[in-house]
């Protein structure tokens, strides 16, 4: 067996905190995802089947849904899974099972870092960042926009925690992206 | 200029990649016999309308859904905005 040495995305051994004015911003490393994209004639099998996972109905372009296990929109016919880590490492493999060959399953958890931004008025962040319409960005909006030039997944989770999840490999600069915009705006 | 995506509204264009005229969905059947000729206009031959142009825009910092664009070259006044998969599907592709 390897001896190997967990770090985040960022390097270190524990999340990065960082607090500033009304804001504080998270490395989030303790989530499994998985991305789910139907194949064709199977759209109404995977809507069913990520319904079993994630509880309320697959959710429609724009949104997330779900509690412990959630889904969110990634394109047409196509959602990303998200759930904690320590319970769902095996997502993935779960999410095979259920779309029955109907769609294809990537195991996503390690090409993506999530950060989490809490706190009042995150639309004078978000608004430094991307172009977003932070007014009609409401709890259950997700959507994909550009962040620091990458490429990056939006969920409003509510009115005050916005997730941001950006390619892995790219996590300090997205980092600094978002820590330059926070002091910015505040 | 605005481009108002079928499904998630109105988006500023440099979300997207502008990926070339639309007549790209009608790509030949290789196994017809005139295939050749018929790929060679299809990979060179392009109308240069001042005007309405169907156009592949592809949405790069968003959903990576291909749209179908018409748009007039002269004015940027775009009239039709449709995903691409629904206008290859209502030509018989990928059904």
């Amino acid at each position: 067996m390897h001896d190997l040495i967990a770090t985040t995305a960022l390097g270190a051994a524990a999340p990065c905190v960082d607090h500033h004015g009304p804001i504080s911003l998270t490395e989030e490393p303790g989530f499994a995802l998985a991305s789910i994209a139907a194949r064709r004639g199977g759209e109404r099998t995977t809507i069913l089947a990520i319904r079993r996972m994630i509880g309320p109905t697959a959710p429609k372009a724009g949104h997330w849904a779900g509690a412990r296990i959630i889904a969110f929109w990634t394109g047409p016919d196509q959602w990303m899974l998200e759930a904690p880590y320590d319970s769902e490492e095996f997502l993935f493999e779960r999410a095979i099972k259920e779309v029955k060959g109907k769609a294809s399953i990537t195991e996503q958890t390690g090409a993506w870092c999530r950060f989490d931004l809490r706190g009042t008025n995150l639309a004078a962040v978000m608004e430094r960042l991307c172009p977003i319409n932070m007014a009609t960005f409401t709890t259950g909006s997700a959507t994909r926009s550009s962040i620091h030039h990458l490429g990056c997944f939006v969920l409003c989770r509510n009115a005050d925690h916005i997730s941001i999840l950006g390619p892995r490999s790219s996590a300090a600069s997205l980092h600094h992206g978002l820590l330059t915009a926070i002091r910015a705006a505040f | 200029m605005i481009i108002n995506h079928p499904l998630l509204g109105p988006r500023d264009s440099a979300e997207f990649t502008y990926m070339g005229d639309a007549s790209l969905i009608d790509r030949p059947d290789w196994k017809n016999p005139q295939a050749l000729t018929q790929f060679i206009d299809y990979g060179y031959m392009r109308d240069n309308p001042a005007g309405a142009h169907c156009e592949l825009w592809y949405h790069e910092q968003g959903d990576r859904s291909f749209l179908v664009v018409t748009r007039d070259t002269t004015t940027h006044e775009i009239f039709s905005v449709e995903l691409a998969r629904d206008v290859a599907r209502s030509r018989g592709r990928s059904t």
